[in-house]
């Protein structure tokens, strides 16, 4: 059987590498697309009550392919006073960034570049990289918008990277590890207070903590309603404001496949990932399924993002600060407290 | 070396290979791109853009970075975060001893939060 034949597939590791740079390297433009297309064309549209891009194939499904070829053709400037090896350094970082976060997220038990065990861990780490790059950016672009708009991306990470870390820990309490697919593991063979019916998603038992992920995701995203980074009214986009072309669309990709990551990530660490209940996690269908069922939960957790992002209106630059500090940061602080309590007393 | 052990490193050479594939990738793009773009070179092209007027000064210019006692604050909290995740993968093991020694550090922190939170440092300046 064709299942079979998939599970036996077991490549030397040099082969097995080339195979998965490969399909990262069509995986994470067309990821990128995707939410594109769908979020910030059709739903924000639609949620705006408008029509969205209509021309480009079926439906203007293929805008954005078209305004990637209108960006291809764009010419290449960089301003006199920049800092040329860091202004064309900068894009390269933050994409660098985000095709590092791709090679943890497990598509199924064996579907993964590198099943790490500190897997979360790696994650929160890699993805603080890409602030380098926004901040190489605004440094080396010699203006005085993108420096403002790089000096706040600085700012905006201290403040929500911590959030972020600490709902984690919640989820890496409940299911004591740090490997992604063993938290997947741990939330199909877990229980809800001796109830296994569904085995035990961590969005019903860690609620807060995926609140404040999902907060501090859109936060890093530097996402409305935390966009003081790139706010077009004031710093007009901040540090990709001397960026043109290729060097502006590699900026626009990586955010979006960032955006891709990010959901992915809160769907293994909340919604159990791959797996679906009443299907055992060894089965040789998820070879198929998990994908499918990973890219599932992803566009539902993408459009939570979104929905927010197209609904709020942005945070002052001291309201941003003082909602991590003073709201996020005890709040995550009180739920793991709790979880471990609980943890220990169950 | 053992085989766990080279199992290990592997998959850390993996993620060194996407880092320069991440790079590559990014280069090859804008390779890509140098056959397709033109090149027309103008004086005023290369002007930094501010808002439609001739650039004042020059753009590396003194600002204010009123987040830094944040960042101090951050790195505090950074520091804590190492300490626990370790803890947090072995708790059961632990059991009651564990939960109470990591509830007093993170009173701990959560009093040095308390406490910066007393002396206005939260506040924007």
């Amino acid at each position: 059987m064709t299942l079979h034949l998939l599970a036996s597939f077991a490549p030397p590791y040099w082969l097995s590498t080339v195979i998965k740079v490969l399909v990262i390297s069509i995986v994470v433009p067309t990821t990128a697309l995707i939410l594109g297309m769908v979020f910030l064309f059709k739903v924000m549209s639609w949620m705006q009550s408008r029509l969205g891009p209509q021309e480009a194939g079926p439906r203007g499904t293929l805008q954005l392919l078209a305004d990637g070829v209108k960006f291809l053709q764009k010419e290449d400037i960089a301003p006199n006073g920049a800092d040329m090896f860091v202004f064309k350094a900068a894009p390269l970082v933050v994409l660098m960034s985000t095709l590092l976060l791709y090679v943890a997220l497990p598509a199924s038990a064996h579907l993964v570049v590198a099943n790490l065990d500190v897997g979360i861990f790696y994650v929160l780490a890699v993805s603080s990289l890409s602030v380098l790059g926004v901040l190489m950016a605004g440094w080396a672009s010699a203006n005085k918008y993108s420096l403002m708009g790089g000096l706040r991306a600085a700012g905006q990470l201290i403040a929500y990277e911590l959030p972020m870390v600490l709902a984690v820990l919640g989820v890496v309490i409940q299911a004591g590890t740090m490997s992604l697919n063993g938290i997947v593991f741990a939330q199909a063979d877990g229980t809800i207070f001796g109830w296994s019916g569904i085995g035990n998603p961590y969005i019903l038992t860690q609620f807060v903590g995926f609140v404040i992920f999902i907060a501090a995701v859109q936060a890093e995203l530097t996402q409305p309603p935390f966009d003081m980074p790139v706010a077009e009214s004031e710093i007009v986009s901040g540090y990709q404001v001397e960026y043109t072309g290729f060097r502006f669309l590699i900026f626009f990709l990586a955010e979006f496949a960032t955006a891709f990551v990010f959901a992915g990530i809160a769907s293994i660490l909340f919604l159990g990932g791959w797996a679906v209940p009443w299907l055992e996690t060894g089965s040789d269908w998820y070879y198929v399924l998990g994908p499918i069922v990973l890219f599932a939960k992803v566009m539902i957790v993408s459009f939570i993002i979104f929905w927010v992002r197209f609904t709020y209106p942005r945070f002052r630059e001291d309201q941003l600060q003082s909602f991590a500090w003073k709201f996020l940061i005890p709040l995550a602080l009180v739920n793991i407290v709790i979880t471990a309590v609980l943890k220990v007393v169950f | 070396m053992s085989a766990e052990y080279s199992d290990f490193l592997r998959q850390y050479l993996t993620v060194a290979i996407f880092a320069v594939v991440g790079i590559g990738l990014g280069a090859t793009l804008l390779g890509i791109g140098r056959i397709f773009r033109p090149v027309r070179p103008q004086e005023q092209k290369y002007l930094v853009y501010e808002s439609g007027v001739d650039p004042v000064g020059t753009g590396w210019s003194q600002s204010q970075i009123r987040y830094y006692i944040y960042a101090l604050l951050f790195v505090m909290f950074d520091v804590e975060a190492v300490f626990i995740f370790p803890w947090a993968t072995r708790l059961e093991e632990y059991g009651t001893f564990g939960l109470i020694e990591m509830l007093i550090f993170v009173a701990i922190l959560a009093l040095g939060l308390l406490y910066a939170w007393r002396k206005k440092v939260l506040r924007w300046v």
